[in-house]
């Protein structure tokens, strides 16, 4: 079975255009509160560029040491990027949450 | 594959969603991480089951990778965020140009028309810009030493830029079987790492919330281009969905000084020569004791921090502050203007972390219109966003910008250093009114000796 697919640039476009405009309506009415996490959540999202390297990473073969060693770098610093975004905003997220949980008995 | 992708996407576009509601963002966030997971090993297991070996090595890389993202995401201070995030976002730029060189030094991907080698000069123009300008902007936030803003430094990204174009326009007309294609993308590549540094170096503090939204976008867009390349819908999707987020959060910003992004990128305030001369300001200063005072005769008291709240770390003194506030029924509220701090949402982040209820902080356009409800304002490191010359003065260079009316309140008391002046360089006409007061001294400090003079009261 072939798990692999592919799509042509053309197609690429056609993506790109619609989630363009989705990008745009999804996001539009974030609270000033939610901007900095969205932003190391956004942040974390363009860590995605990884999967290039992934992909260049698995295609070459391990005696070409100078593309290897790029694909590796590329690789890590996405990976660096993509992990430590989620974990950091997971973190900033979490101060919300607590908050809110701790805050509510206390009100009256 | 394509069923792990399609649940990926939809992953992602439902996580970023749910991560615009206070309630749901953090299951949003979540969703988003499990997201990019399930689409990870689905890419690996298609593409990966004949090289194992690589697949060991790609394995290794990312536990690598996420143990240092792991410990750096914990480590930082809540009030060093713009720094990790900038320092997050060059890396995403740097991963983008590395690839791109790659492809055609390393890989040989076949780039046979113009459409794929145009994306391919884009991701590495964009990725190169993002990459060094987010490093400049961590050296900035950070406080590190860095050459001052010269006029110079304009003309060459006035230079950069237009190679860049010169470039761009130059692969599009030459012929296709002309052999220097890697040529050309590796001087596109080392001059966008050029221009980000030169765009980013006038850029000043309080102008790093548009900076910040718009590295982010440029890297959203470089990973966009990427994907095209790669044939990576997800990463398409992924890319578009930053790209949006910093390009709607960069134009808010601009929006909330009143400026225009070209204005931003200029490094200053336009007409910085229509400042009114100096005159002598008629300061009244007051003392913490009286300033205790007056907060415990108050009945609504607001808070209106700024930068220099986060600089002097007061975010947990401004809870104490509450706390002691709320013993003898004094209701103290935040307001926050959208562009305080170094990055969009940076105030709520650190009051957020001092525990400071969400329910008393407030957005500027809630309660603007109703100002004089509050008997004591105390302004905490802030200077240009309640400058009155922003609404009533044509000549001030800052007319036009929205502000936080915390002039229309009964009394104002800002916090302040020194008499510097804001980043603006304005005149802050809201020291002359009669209602103002200042009480000068380290923010932190003052708001310890007011919580004391409060606990002898």
């Amino acid at each position: 079975m072939d798990l692999s697919y592919s799509i042509t640039p053309i197609d690429g476009i056609f993506v790109l255009a619609l989630s363009l405009l989705l990008g745009f309506e999804v996001i539009k009415n974030i609270p000033a509160v939610l901007h900095t996490p969205l932003m190391s959540g956004s942040n974390a999202i363009s860590g995605i560029i990884i999967f290039g390297g992934i992909t260049q990473l698995l295609n070459t073969p391990l005696d070409h040491g100078w593309t290897l060693a790029a694909a590796s770098l590329a690789v890590l610093l996405g990976a660096i990027n993509l992990a430590g975004g989620f974990f950091v905003t997971h973190r900033m997220l979490s101060m919300f949450v607590v908050k809110k949980k701790t805050n509510k008995p206390s009100k009256p | 594959m394509v069923f792990a992708y399609l649940i990926a996407t939809i992953g992602l576009v439902q996580g970023l969603k749910f991560m615009g509601d206070p309630a749901r963002a953090k299951l949003g966030n979540m969703l988003a991480a499990a997201s990019v997971l399930v689409a990870l090993v689905a890419l690996v297991i298609a593409t990966g089951w004949s090289h194992l070996a690589n697949v060991f090595l790609l394995v290794a890389l990312l536990a690598v990778g996420t143990f240092i993202g792991n410990i750096w995401s914990n480590r930082v201070a809540m009030t060093e965020m713009p720094q990790l995030v900038s320092i997050f976002n060059a890396l995403g730029g740097a991963c983008a140009v590395v690839l791109g060189l790659n492809a055609v030094y390393g890989m040989g991907t076949p780039v046979d028309t113009k459409l794929l080698g145009s994306v391919l000069i884009l991701a590495n123009l964009f990725g190169g810009v993002a990459f060094t300008g987010s490093m400049v902007a961590y050296l900035k936030l950070d406080g590190r030493k860095l050459p001052r803003p010269a006029p110079v430094q304009k003309v060459l990204a006035r230079i950069s830029l237009a190679l860049l174009l010169i470039a761009s326009v130059y692969y599009l007309v030459m012929p296709s079987d002309a052999g220097f294609y890697p040529t050309l993308l590796l001087a596109i590549s080392i001059v966008a790492l050029l221009y980000g540094v030169f765009l980013t170096l006038p850029i000043g503090g309080a102008d790093m919330p548009v900076l910040i939204s718009l590295l982010n976008a440029l890297t959203g867009v470089a990973t966009m281009m990427a994907g095209l390349l790669f044939r990576e819908p997800v990463m398409i999707i992924g890319g578009i969905l930053v790209g949006a987020t910093g390009v709607l959060l960069t134009l808010q910003m601009c929006v909330a000084m009143n400026r225009s992004l070209a204005g931003v990128l200029a490094g200053k305030f336009a007409g910085s020569g229509s400042a009114k001369p100096e005159g002598e300001q008629d300061i009244r200063s007051i003392t913490a004791v009286e300033t205790a005072s007056m907060l415990a005769f108050s009945k609504q008291v607001a808070v209106v921090p700024g930068y220099g709240m986060a600089v002097a770390q007061a975010q947990r003194e401004c809870f104490a502050l509450q706390e002691m506030l709320k013993q003898s029924d004094v209701d103290l509220h935040f307001i926050i203007h959208p562009v305080a701090g170094r990055m969009p949402g940076h105030m709520n982040v650190l009051l957020a972390e001092a525990n400071i209820p969400y329910a008393s902080v407030k957005e500027m356009s809630e309660v603007n219109n109703t100002m004089e409800h509050y008997d004591t304002v105390l302004v905490i490191g802030a200077n240009d966003v309640v400058n009155p010359a922003a609404e009533n003065d044509p000549d001030s260079i800052i007319y036009g910008m929205p502000i936080i009316r915390a002039h229309k309140a009964k009394q104002v008391i800002v916090m302040k250093r020194s008499m510097a002046k804001g980043y603006s360089g304005a005149v802050n006409t809201l020291f002359d009114r009669q209602n103002c007061k200042v009480l000068f001294g380290d923010a932190k400090e003052s708001l310890e000796a007011i919580i004391n003079e409060l606990k002898r009261i």
